[in-house]
Protein backbone atom coordinates (compact mmCIF):
# COMPACT_ATOMS: atom_id res chain seq x y z
CA UNK A 1 0.00 0.00 0.00
CA UNK A 2 2.74 2.43 1.03
CA UNK A 3 6.52 2.26 1.28
CA UNK A 4 8.98 4.33 3.24
CA UNK A 5 11.51 6.61 1.59
CA UNK A 6 13.23 7.30 4.92
CA UNK A 7 14.22 4.48 7.25
CA UNK A 8 12.41 3.69 10.49
CA UNK A 9 14.32 4.70 13.62
CA UNK A 10 12.35 3.04 16.40
CA UNK A 11 9.62 0.51 16.98
CA UNK A 12 6.13 0.54 18.43
CA UNK A 13 3.77 -2.20 19.51
CA UNK A 14 0.57 -2.70 17.52
CA UNK A 15 -1.92 -5.36 18.55
CA UNK A 16 0.81 -7.19 20.44
CA UNK A 17 3.45 -7.20 17.72
CA UNK A 18 6.45 -5.00 17.13
CA UNK A 19 6.42 -2.78 14.04
CA UNK A 20 9.02 -0.29 12.81
CA UNK A 21 8.28 3.44 13.00
CA UNK A 22 9.86 6.87 12.93
CA UNK A 23 9.65 9.03 16.04
CA UNK A 24 7.50 12.09 15.34
CA UNK A 25 5.51 10.66 12.45
CA UNK A 26 1.76 10.14 12.77
CA UNK A 27 0.87 6.75 14.27
CA UNK A 28 -1.42 6.20 11.27
CA UNK A 29 1.58 6.60 8.93
CA UNK A 30 3.59 4.01 10.86
CA UNK A 31 0.72 1.54 10.65
CA UNK A 32 0.10 2.09 6.93
CA UNK A 33 3.83 1.76 6.19
CA UNK A 34 3.71 -1.67 7.83
CA UNK A 35 0.77 -2.75 5.71
CA UNK A 36 -1.85 -2.30 8.42
CA UNK A 37 -5.01 -1.23 6.58
CA UNK A 38 -7.63 -2.06 9.21
CA UNK A 39 -7.49 0.26 12.22
CA UNK A 40 -10.85 -0.45 13.79
CA UNK A 41 -14.23 -2.06 13.37
CA UNK A 42 -17.28 0.17 13.28
CA UNK A 43 -19.76 0.31 16.12
CA UNK A 44 -22.73 0.03 13.76
CA UNK A 45 -21.93 -3.00 11.60
CA UNK A 46 -18.52 -4.18 12.79
CA UNK A 47 -16.94 -3.67 9.35
CA UNK A 48 -13.25 -2.76 9.18
CA UNK A 49 -12.07 0.80 8.56
CA UNK A 50 -8.82 2.63 8.02
CA UNK A 51 -7.86 6.29 7.68
CA UNK A 52 -9.65 8.42 5.09
CA UNK A 53 -8.48 12.00 5.66
CA UNK A 54 -5.24 11.93 7.72
CA UNK A 55 -6.09 15.37 9.10
CA UNK A 56 -8.29 14.79 12.09
CA UNK A 57 -11.66 15.23 10.36
CA UNK A 58 -13.04 11.79 9.50
CA UNK A 59 -12.54 9.84 12.76
CA UNK A 60 -12.14 6.62 10.79
CA UNK A 61 -8.62 6.00 12.17
CA UNK A 62 -9.75 5.66 15.80
CA UNK A 63 -7.55 3.28 17.79
CA UNK A 64 -6.65 2.60 21.38
CA UNK A 65 -3.38 4.25 22.44
CA UNK A 66 -1.74 3.44 25.79
CA UNK A 67 -5.09 2.14 27.04
CA UNK A 68 -7.09 5.20 25.95
CA UNK A 69 -9.71 4.40 23.29
CA UNK A 70 -11.00 6.68 20.53
CA UNK A 71 -7.65 8.33 19.75
CA UNK A 72 -7.23 9.62 16.21
CA UNK A 73 -4.21 7.72 14.91
CA UNK A 74 -3.50 10.50 12.40
CA UNK A 75 -3.05 13.04 15.22
CA UNK A 76 -1.08 10.85 17.64
CA UNK A 77 2.65 11.21 17.01
CA UNK A 78 4.92 8.20 17.37
CA UNK A 79 7.17 7.96 20.39
CA UNK A 80 9.53 4.98 20.70
CA UNK A 81 7.81 2.03 22.33
CA UNK A 82 4.29 3.43 21.98
CA UNK A 83 1.61 0.77 22.54
CA UNK A 84 -1.58 0.79 20.48
CA UNK A 85 -4.21 -1.64 19.34
CA UNK A 86 -7.20 -1.73 17.03
CA UNK A 87 -10.56 -0.70 18.35
CA UNK A 88 -13.66 -2.85 18.06
CA UNK A 89 -16.98 -1.06 18.20
CA UNK A 90 -17.61 2.19 20.02
CA UNK A 91 -15.29 1.51 22.92
CA UNK A 92 -12.95 -1.17 24.07
CA UNK A 93 -14.02 -3.20 27.06
CA UNK A 94 -11.57 -3.43 29.93
CA UNK A 95 -12.76 -6.53 31.70
CA UNK B 1 -19.05 25.97 34.44
CA UNK B 2 -15.85 24.72 36.04
CA UNK B 3 -14.24 26.82 38.73
CA UNK B 4 -11.00 28.39 37.67
CA UNK B 5 -8.61 28.49 40.58
CA UNK B 6 -5.98 30.76 39.04
CA UNK B 7 -6.62 33.96 37.06
CA UNK B 8 -7.55 33.24 33.46
CA UNK B 9 -4.84 33.88 30.93
CA UNK B 10 -5.75 36.95 28.83
CA UNK B 11 -4.63 37.88 25.35
CA UNK B 12 -5.52 40.47 22.73
CA UNK B 13 -5.98 38.13 19.81
CA UNK B 14 -6.43 34.36 19.84
CA UNK B 15 -5.83 32.75 16.46
CA UNK B 16 -7.03 29.21 15.86
CA UNK B 17 -5.15 27.31 13.19
CA UNK B 18 -1.51 27.73 12.14
CA UNK B 19 -1.94 27.32 8.40
CA UNK B 20 -1.03 30.13 6.00
CA UNK B 21 -3.85 32.40 7.24
CA UNK B 22 -3.13 31.92 10.93
CA UNK B 23 0.65 32.20 10.57
CA UNK B 24 0.48 35.38 8.49
CA UNK B 25 -2.14 36.87 10.81
CA UNK B 26 -0.02 36.16 13.89
CA UNK B 27 3.01 37.83 12.33
CA UNK B 28 1.03 40.88 11.20
CA UNK B 29 -0.81 41.24 14.52
CA UNK B 30 2.49 41.15 16.42
CA UNK B 31 3.83 43.85 14.11
CA UNK B 32 0.91 46.04 15.20
CA UNK B 33 1.76 45.38 18.85
CA UNK B 34 -1.00 42.91 19.72
CA UNK B 35 -0.48 40.03 22.12
CA UNK B 36 -1.15 36.86 20.14
CA UNK B 37 -1.99 33.32 21.18
CA UNK B 38 -1.88 30.91 18.23
CA UNK B 39 -3.35 27.44 18.78
CA UNK B 40 -2.96 24.58 16.33
CA UNK B 41 -4.00 20.95 16.49
CA UNK B 42 -1.05 19.52 14.57
CA UNK B 43 2.41 18.69 15.83
CA UNK B 44 4.00 21.50 13.81
CA UNK B 45 2.79 24.74 12.21
CA UNK B 46 1.96 25.01 8.51
CA UNK B 47 -1.60 23.76 8.26
CA UNK B 48 -2.34 21.05 5.71
CA UNK B 49 -0.83 22.82 2.72
CA UNK B 50 2.51 23.46 4.45
CA UNK B 51 2.37 20.29 6.53
CA UNK B 52 5.78 19.34 7.97
CA UNK B 53 7.48 22.06 5.92
CA UNK B 54 10.84 22.83 7.51
CA UNK B 55 10.55 19.55 9.38
CA UNK B 56 10.30 16.25 7.57
CA UNK B 57 9.03 17.67 4.27
CA UNK B 58 11.92 19.21 2.32
CA UNK B 59 11.19 18.87 -1.40
CA UNK B 60 14.02 19.20 -3.94
CA UNK B 61 14.23 22.67 -5.40
CA UNK B 62 12.74 21.64 -8.76
CA UNK B 63 10.19 19.13 -7.42
CA UNK B 64 6.46 19.78 -7.95
CA UNK B 65 5.23 21.75 -4.95
CA UNK B 66 8.68 23.11 -4.03
CA UNK B 67 7.74 26.78 -4.52
CA UNK B 68 4.77 26.34 -2.22
CA UNK B 69 6.96 24.71 0.41
CA UNK B 70 9.42 27.63 0.31
CA UNK B 71 6.56 30.07 0.82
CA UNK B 72 5.35 27.99 3.74
CA UNK B 73 8.78 27.98 5.36
CA UNK B 74 8.91 31.78 5.19
CA UNK B 75 5.49 32.04 6.87
CA UNK B 76 6.49 29.61 9.63
CA UNK B 77 9.82 31.32 10.31
CA UNK B 78 8.22 34.77 10.41
CA UNK B 79 5.57 33.61 12.89
CA UNK B 80 8.21 32.01 15.11
CA UNK B 81 10.22 35.23 15.08
CA UNK B 82 7.18 37.42 15.73
CA UNK B 83 6.86 36.78 19.44
CA UNK B 84 3.43 35.19 19.14
CA UNK B 85 2.76 32.40 21.65
CA UNK B 86 2.48 29.37 19.38
CA UNK B 87 1.00 26.23 20.88
CA UNK B 88 1.04 23.04 18.79
CA UNK B 89 -0.87 19.87 19.57
CA UNK B 90 -3.59 22.15 20.95
CA UNK B 91 -7.10 20.99 20.04
CA UNK B 92 -9.70 23.69 20.56
CA UNK B 93 -13.07 22.39 21.65
CA UNK B 94 -15.10 25.28 23.00
CA UNK B 95 -15.63 29.01 22.38
CA UNK B 96 -17.77 31.10 24.68
CA UNK B 97 -19.46 34.42 24.05
CA UNK B 98 -17.09 36.33 26.30
CA UNK B 99 -14.06 35.23 24.27
CA UNK B 100 -13.10 32.35 26.54
CA UNK B 101 -11.63 29.46 24.59
CA UNK B 102 -10.96 25.97 25.86
CA UNK B 103 -8.53 23.52 24.35
CA UNK B 104 -6.70 20.31 25.20
CA UNK B 105 -2.98 19.65 25.00
CA UNK B 106 -1.55 16.22 25.78
CA UNK B 107 -4.61 15.19 27.76
CA UNK B 108 -4.92 18.40 29.79
CA UNK B 109 -7.50 21.13 29.22
CA UNK B 110 -6.54 24.80 29.16
CA UNK B 111 -8.43 28.06 28.93
CA UNK B 112 -7.73 31.64 27.93
CA UNK B 113 -9.80 34.72 27.26
CA UNK B 114 -9.18 36.76 24.15
CA UNK B 115 -10.44 40.24 23.31
CA UNK B 116 -10.83 39.08 19.73
CA UNK B 117 -10.88 35.71 17.99
CA UNK B 118 -9.60 34.93 14.54
CA UNK B 119 -10.55 31.46 13.32
CA UNK B 120 -8.39 30.02 10.55
CA UNK B 121 -9.76 26.47 10.34
CA UNK B 122 -8.84 25.88 6.69
CA UNK B 123 -10.44 23.36 4.41
CA UNK B 124 -11.03 19.63 4.27
CA UNK B 125 -11.23 17.41 1.23
CA UNK B 126 -14.74 17.16 -0.13
CA UNK B 127 -16.00 13.62 0.31
CA UNK B 128 -16.36 11.67 -2.93
CA UNK B 129 -18.83 8.94 -2.03
CA UNK B 130 -18.73 5.85 -4.22
CA UNK B 131 -19.88 2.31 -3.44
CA UNK B 132 -17.17 0.73 -1.29
CA UNK B 133 -15.39 3.93 -0.28
CA UNK B 134 -15.44 2.85 3.37
CA UNK B 135 -13.11 -0.07 2.60
CA UNK B 136 -9.61 0.13 4.09
CA UNK B 137 -7.34 1.03 1.19
CA UNK B 138 -9.57 3.84 -0.07
CA UNK B 139 -8.34 7.26 1.06
CA UNK B 140 -8.26 10.89 0.05
CA UNK B 141 -5.56 12.19 -2.27
CA UNK B 142 -4.92 14.87 0.34
CA UNK B 143 -4.50 12.14 2.96
CA UNK B 144 -1.87 10.41 0.85
CA UNK B 145 -0.09 13.72 0.36
CA UNK B 146 -0.03 14.24 4.14
CA UNK B 147 1.58 10.79 4.46
CA UNK B 148 4.21 11.90 1.96
CA UNK B 149 4.91 15.17 3.77
CA UNK B 150 4.87 13.91 7.35
CA UNK B 151 6.44 10.48 6.92
CA UNK B 152 7.88 10.25 3.40
CA UNK B 153 5.46 7.47 2.45
CA UNK B 154 5.00 6.72 -1.24
CA UNK B 155 2.11 4.63 -2.53
CA UNK B 156 3.05 1.24 -3.96
CA UNK B 157 1.35 -1.66 -5.64
CA UNK B 158 -1.60 -1.09 -7.94
CA UNK B 159 -2.34 2.53 -7.16
CA UNK B 160 -5.42 4.15 -8.68
CA UNK B 161 -6.45 7.76 -8.38
CA UNK B 162 -9.95 9.05 -9.13
CA UNK B 163 -12.00 12.20 -9.15
CA UNK B 164 -10.93 15.66 -10.20
CA UNK B 165 -9.17 18.85 -9.13
CA UNK B 166 -5.72 20.46 -8.98
CA UNK B 167 -4.51 18.51 -5.93
CA UNK B 168 -5.03 15.23 -7.78
CA UNK B 169 -2.62 16.36 -10.53
CA UNK B 170 -0.11 17.87 -8.09
CA UNK B 171 0.08 14.69 -6.01
CA UNK B 172 0.32 12.51 -9.13
CA UNK B 173 3.21 14.67 -10.38
CA UNK B 174 4.89 14.57 -6.95
CA UNK B 175 4.86 10.80 -6.59
CA UNK B 176 5.86 10.19 -10.21
CA UNK B 177 8.85 12.48 -9.69
CA UNK B 178 9.81 10.29 -6.73
CA UNK B 179 9.60 7.08 -8.72
CA UNK B 180 6.14 5.79 -7.85
CA UNK B 181 3.87 4.41 -10.51
CA UNK B 182 0.14 4.90 -10.92
CA UNK B 183 -2.02 2.18 -12.50
CA UNK B 184 -4.41 4.81 -13.80
CA UNK B 185 -6.36 7.96 -13.12
CA UNK B 186 -10.15 7.76 -13.38
CA UNK B 187 -11.32 11.19 -14.47
CA UNK B 188 -14.81 11.79 -13.11
CA UNK B 189 -15.01 15.45 -14.14
CA UNK B 190 -18.12 16.37 -16.12
CA UNK B 191 -17.93 16.64 -19.91
CA UNK B 192 -17.70 20.09 -21.39
CA UNK B 193 -15.89 21.51 -18.38
CA UNK B 194 -13.03 22.99 -20.42
CA UNK B 195 -15.53 24.73 -22.69
CA UNK B 196 -17.33 26.28 -19.71
CA UNK B 197 -14.06 27.13 -18.01
CA UNK B 198 -12.77 28.92 -21.11
CA UNK B 199 -15.11 31.79 -20.31
CA UNK B 200 -13.02 32.48 -17.24
CA UNK B 201 -9.66 32.10 -18.96
CA UNK B 202 -8.98 35.83 -19.45
CA UNK B 203 -9.27 36.54 -15.72
CA UNK B 204 -7.28 33.42 -14.82
CA UNK B 205 -4.48 34.63 -17.07
CA UNK B 206 -3.99 37.68 -14.85
CA UNK B 207 -2.30 35.23 -12.48
CA UNK B 208 -0.70 32.99 -15.15
CA UNK B 209 1.56 31.11 -12.74
CA UNK B 210 -1.29 28.93 -11.49
CA UNK B 211 -2.33 27.84 -14.95
CA UNK B 212 1.23 27.08 -16.04
CA UNK B 213 1.83 25.07 -12.89
CA UNK B 214 -1.34 23.02 -13.33
CA UNK B 215 -0.57 22.27 -16.96
CA UNK B 216 2.97 21.24 -15.99
CA UNK B 217 1.60 18.70 -13.48
CA UNK B 218 -0.81 17.29 -16.07
CA UNK B 219 1.96 17.15 -18.66
CA UNK B 220 4.19 15.21 -16.28
CA UNK B 221 1.45 12.62 -15.82
CA UNK B 222 0.84 12.29 -19.58
CA UNK B 223 4.55 12.06 -20.31
CA UNK B 224 4.88 9.22 -17.80
CA UNK B 225 2.31 7.31 -19.85
CA UNK B 226 -0.19 7.03 -17.01
CA UNK B 227 -3.61 6.10 -18.44
CA UNK B 228 -6.22 8.78 -17.78
CA UNK B 229 -9.62 7.17 -18.22
CA UNK B 230 -12.85 9.13 -18.30
CA UNK B 231 -15.68 7.30 -16.53
CA UNK B 232 -19.20 8.02 -15.33
CA UNK B 233 -19.29 5.54 -12.46
CA UNK B 234 -16.72 4.12 -10.06
CA UNK B 235 -16.93 1.43 -7.39
CA UNK B 236 -14.45 0.10 -4.85
CA UNK B 237 -14.64 -3.68 -4.42
CA UNK B 238 -13.43 -5.95 -1.65
CA UNK B 239 -14.46 -7.72 1.52
CA UNK B 240 -12.35 -6.42 4.37
CA UNK B 241 -10.09 -4.24 2.29
CA UNK B 242 -9.84 -2.89 -1.22
CA UNK B 243 -9.23 -5.59 -3.84
CA UNK B 244 -10.37 -4.05 -7.12
CA UNK B 245 -12.14 -1.12 -8.69
CA UNK B 246 -14.90 -1.09 -11.29
CA UNK B 247 -15.26 1.91 -13.56
CA UNK B 248 -18.11 1.93 -16.01
CA UNK B 249 -18.10 -1.74 -17.14
CA UNK B 250 -14.39 -2.45 -16.58
CA UNK B 251 -12.76 -4.01 -13.56
CA UNK B 252 -9.13 -3.77 -12.44
CA UNK B 253 -7.16 -5.05 -9.46
CA UNK B 254 -6.30 -2.33 -6.92
CA UNK B 255 -4.24 -2.06 -3.72
CA UNK B 256 -4.90 1.61 -3.09
CA UNK B 257 -7.58 3.98 -4.38
CA UNK B 258 -7.08 7.70 -3.79
CA UNK B 259 -10.15 9.90 -4.22
CA UNK B 260 -10.37 13.65 -4.66
CA UNK B 261 -13.12 16.13 -5.49
CA UNK B 262 -11.68 19.45 -4.40
CA UNK B 263 -11.92 20.97 -0.94
CA UNK B 264 -14.62 22.61 1.19
CA UNK B 265 -14.43 25.25 3.92
CA UNK B 266 -14.14 23.81 7.42
CA UNK B 267 -17.06 25.42 9.28
CA UNK B 268 -17.19 23.03 12.22
CA UNK B 269 -16.34 25.78 14.75
CA UNK B 270 -18.22 28.71 13.24
CA UNK B 271 -21.45 26.72 12.90
CA UNK B 272 -21.34 26.00 16.63
CA UNK B 273 -21.36 29.73 17.43
CA UNK B 274 -24.96 30.88 18.00
CA UNK B 275 -25.81 33.76 15.68
CA UNK B 276 -22.80 33.33 13.38
CA UNK B 277 -24.39 33.64 9.94
CA UNK B 278 -23.49 31.18 7.19
CA UNK B 279 -24.38 30.98 3.53
CA UNK B 280 -24.33 28.20 0.95
CA UNK B 281 -21.48 28.46 -1.52
CA UNK B 282 -23.17 27.19 -4.67
CA UNK B 283 -19.96 26.78 -6.65
CA UNK B 284 -18.24 24.68 -4.00
CA UNK B 285 -21.43 23.10 -2.63
CA UNK B 286 -20.60 23.79 1.00
CA UNK B 287 -21.49 26.24 3.75
CA UNK B 288 -19.25 29.16 4.55
CA UNK B 289 -19.46 31.85 7.20
CA UNK B 290 -20.67 35.26 6.01
CA UNK B 291 -17.66 37.58 6.28
CA UNK B 292 -16.85 41.06 5.03
CA UNK B 293 -13.65 41.86 3.12
CA UNK B 294 -11.75 42.12 6.45
CA UNK B 295 -12.90 38.76 7.79
CA UNK B 296 -15.50 40.06 10.28
CA UNK B 297 -18.35 37.59 10.82
CA UNK B 298 -21.86 38.54 11.90
CA UNK B 299 -20.68 38.22 15.53
CA UNK B 300 -18.74 41.05 17.14
CA UNK B 301 -15.15 40.09 17.99
CA UNK B 302 -15.15 36.86 15.93
CA UNK B 303 -13.32 36.82 12.60
CA UNK B 304 -12.53 34.14 10.04
CA UNK B 305 -9.71 34.15 7.47
CA UNK B 306 -8.37 31.76 4.87
CA UNK B 307 -10.02 28.75 3.27
CA UNK B 308 -12.32 28.46 6.28
CA UNK B 309 -14.00 31.68 5.10
CA UNK B 310 -13.83 31.04 1.36
CA UNK B 311 -11.63 28.58 -0.50
CA UNK B 312 -8.91 30.55 -2.27
CA UNK B 313 -5.68 28.65 -1.78
CA UNK B 314 -2.59 29.21 0.36
CA UNK B 315 -1.44 32.60 -0.94
CA UNK B 316 -4.89 34.18 -0.75
CA UNK B 317 -5.24 32.70 2.74
CA UNK B 318 -2.00 34.29 3.94
CA UNK B 319 -3.10 37.67 2.57
CA UNK B 320 -6.51 37.28 4.22
CA UNK B 321 -4.77 36.52 7.48
CA UNK B 322 -2.74 39.73 7.29
CA UNK B 323 -5.80 41.76 6.31
CA UNK B 324 -7.78 40.32 9.24
CA UNK B 325 -4.92 41.07 11.64
CA UNK B 326 -4.91 44.73 10.56
CA UNK B 327 -8.67 44.90 11.13
CA UNK B 328 -8.21 43.29 14.55
CA UNK B 329 -5.58 45.94 15.38
CA UNK B 330 -8.07 48.63 14.39
CA UNK B 331 -10.86 47.08 16.43
CA UNK B 332 -8.58 46.86 19.46
CA UNK B 333 -7.48 50.46 19.15
CA UNK B 334 -3.95 49.93 17.81
CA UNK B 335 -4.67 51.46 14.41
CA UNK B 336 -7.06 54.11 13.16
CA UNK B 337 -9.34 53.23 10.27
CA UNK B 338 -7.16 55.29 7.93
CA UNK B 339 -3.97 53.60 9.11
CA UNK B 340 -5.56 50.18 8.60
CA UNK B 341 -6.68 51.12 5.10
CA UNK B 342 -3.23 52.41 4.19
CA UNK B 343 -1.54 49.23 5.38
CA UNK B 344 -4.15 46.92 3.83
CA UNK B 345 -4.47 48.54 0.39
CA UNK B 346 -1.75 46.56 -1.34
CA UNK B 347 -2.78 43.36 0.43
CA UNK B 348 -6.37 43.67 -0.78
CA UNK B 349 -5.16 44.18 -4.36
CA UNK B 350 -2.76 41.24 -4.18
CA UNK B 351 -5.52 39.03 -2.85
CA UNK B 352 -7.63 39.92 -5.89
CA UNK B 353 -4.80 38.72 -8.12
CA UNK B 354 -4.36 35.46 -6.20
CA UNK B 355 -8.09 34.78 -6.45
CA UNK B 356 -8.11 35.36 -10.21
CA UNK B 357 -7.96 31.66 -11.21
CA UNK B 358 -10.76 30.58 -8.85
CA UNK B 359 -13.69 31.10 -11.22
CA UNK B 360 -11.96 29.04 -13.89
CA UNK B 361 -11.04 26.27 -11.44
CA UNK B 362 -14.59 26.18 -10.09
CA UNK B 363 -15.96 25.91 -13.64
CA UNK B 364 -13.43 23.20 -14.53
CA UNK B 365 -14.10 21.06 -11.48
CA UNK B 366 -17.69 21.56 -10.30
CA UNK B 367 -18.47 19.22 -7.37
CA UNK B 368 -19.98 15.96 -8.55
CA UNK B 369 -23.78 16.37 -8.31
CA UNK B 370 -25.78 14.35 -5.74
CA UNK B 371 -27.73 12.71 -8.58
CA UNK B 372 -24.59 10.72 -9.47
CA UNK B 373 -24.48 9.07 -6.05
CA UNK B 374 -26.05 5.59 -6.17
CA UNK B 375 -28.64 4.70 -3.53
CA UNK B 376 -26.53 1.90 -2.06
CA UNK B 377 -23.58 4.24 -1.39
CA UNK B 378 -22.86 5.13 2.22
CA UNK B 379 -23.06 8.91 2.71
CA UNK B 380 -22.59 9.18 6.48
CA UNK B 381 -19.60 6.94 7.19
CA UNK B 382 -19.85 7.16 10.99
CA UNK B 383 -23.46 6.01 11.25
CA UNK B 384 -23.39 4.03 7.98
CA UNK B 385 -26.35 5.81 6.41
CA UNK B 386 -26.80 5.26 2.68
CA UNK B 387 -27.80 7.76 0.02
CA UNK B 388 -30.99 5.76 -0.53
CA UNK B 389 -32.04 6.20 3.09
CA UNK B 390 -31.28 9.93 2.94
CA UNK B 391 -33.40 10.24 -0.20
CA UNK B 392 -36.24 8.26 1.38
CA UNK B 393 -36.18 10.42 4.51
CA UNK B 394 -36.24 13.58 2.38
CA UNK B 395 -39.22 12.16 0.48
CA UNK B 396 -40.93 11.48 3.82
CA UNK B 397 -40.55 15.14 4.70
CA UNK B 398 -37.20 15.69 6.41
CA UNK B 399 -36.81 19.44 5.95
CA UNK B 400 -33.04 19.64 6.04
CA UNK B 401 -29.84 18.24 7.54
CA UNK B 402 -30.87 18.92 11.15
CA UNK B 403 -34.13 17.02 10.91
CA UNK B 404 -32.49 14.32 8.86
CA UNK B 405 -29.98 13.85 11.66
CA UNK B 406 -32.87 13.14 14.02
CA UNK B 407 -34.44 10.74 11.49
CA UNK B 408 -31.35 8.76 10.55
CA UNK B 409 -28.45 9.84 12.80
CA UNK B 410 -26.60 11.07 9.70
CA UNK B 411 -24.09 13.63 10.98
CA UNK B 412 -24.47 12.47 14.58
CA UNK B 413 -21.44 10.20 14.73
CA UNK B 414 -17.87 10.77 15.79
CA UNK B 415 -17.01 13.15 12.96
CA UNK B 416 -20.06 15.31 13.69
CA UNK B 417 -20.90 15.71 10.02
CA UNK B 418 -17.45 16.92 8.97
CA UNK B 419 -17.41 14.43 6.10
CA UNK B 420 -21.06 13.96 5.10
CA UNK B 421 -22.43 17.41 6.04
CA UNK B 422 -22.19 19.13 2.65
CA UNK B 423 -23.28 15.94 0.83
CA UNK B 424 -26.38 15.44 2.95
CA UNK B 425 -27.27 19.13 2.63
CA UNK B 426 -27.02 19.05 -1.17
CA UNK B 427 -28.85 15.73 -1.44
CA UNK B 428 -31.82 16.72 0.72
CA UNK B 429 -32.14 19.96 -1.28
CA UNK B 430 -32.01 18.03 -4.56
CA UNK B 431 -34.66 15.55 -3.36
CA UNK B 432 -36.95 18.35 -2.21
CA UNK B 433 -36.35 20.39 -5.34
CA UNK B 434 -34.98 23.31 -3.33
CA UNK B 435 -32.05 25.65 -3.73
CA UNK B 436 -29.60 24.42 -1.04
CA UNK B 437 -29.02 28.08 -0.12
CA UNK B 438 -32.53 28.26 1.31
CA UNK B 439 -31.98 25.36 3.75
CA UNK B 440 -30.51 25.68 7.25
CA UNK B 441 -27.11 24.05 7.54
CA UNK B 442 -26.30 21.23 9.94
CA UNK B 443 -25.75 22.80 13.36
CA UNK B 444 -22.71 21.75 15.37
CA UNK B 445 -22.11 21.89 19.10
CA UNK B 446 -19.19 22.21 21.46
CA UNK B 447 -17.17 20.25 22.38
CA UNK B 448 -15.97 20.17 18.78
CA UNK B 449 -13.83 17.13 19.47
CA UNK B 450 -14.34 14.31 21.97
CA UNK B 451 -13.07 15.21 25.43
CA UNK B 452 -12.22 12.72 28.17
CA UNK B 453 -13.48 13.04 31.73
CA UNK B 454 -9.83 13.39 32.73
CA UNK B 455 -9.45 16.44 30.51
CA UNK B 456 -12.56 18.02 32.00
CA UNK B 457 -11.29 17.32 35.50
CA UNK B 458 -7.90 18.87 34.70
CA UNK B 459 -9.67 22.13 33.83
CA UNK B 460 -10.84 22.65 37.40
CA UNK B 461 -7.29 22.54 38.66
CA UNK B 462 -5.84 24.87 36.02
Amino acid sequence: MFRRTAPADCSIRWDGREIPARAGEPLAAALLASGVAQFRQTAVSGTPRGPLCMMGACFDCLVEVEGVPNRQACLVMVTPGLVACPQAGARASHA
Amino acid sequence: MPEIAVPLKHTDLAILGAGPAGLAAATQARAQGLQVLLLDENAAPGGQVHRAVGGFYRPDIRAPGATQAREGLRLIEAAHASGAEMRQGATLWAIERDGTITWSEAGTAHQARARRLLLCPGATERALPIPGWTLPGVMGVGAAQILLKTAGLLPEGRVWMAGQGPLLWLYAAQILAKGSTIAGIIDLSPRGAWRRAALHLPRALTAPGYLAQGLAWMWRVRRAGIPVIRAETLEALGENRLRAIRFDAREAAADLLLLHDGVVSNTQLTRALPGCAHEWDGRLACLRPVVDEWGNTSLPDVMVAGDGAAVGGARAAALSGRIAALEAARALGRLSGDQRDALAGQLLLRRQVELAPRAMLDALYPPLPPARIADATILCRCEEVTAGRVRAAAALGAQGPNQLKAFLRAGMGACQGRVCGPLVHAMVAAERGLDPATMDGLRTRFPSKPVTVGELASLVQT
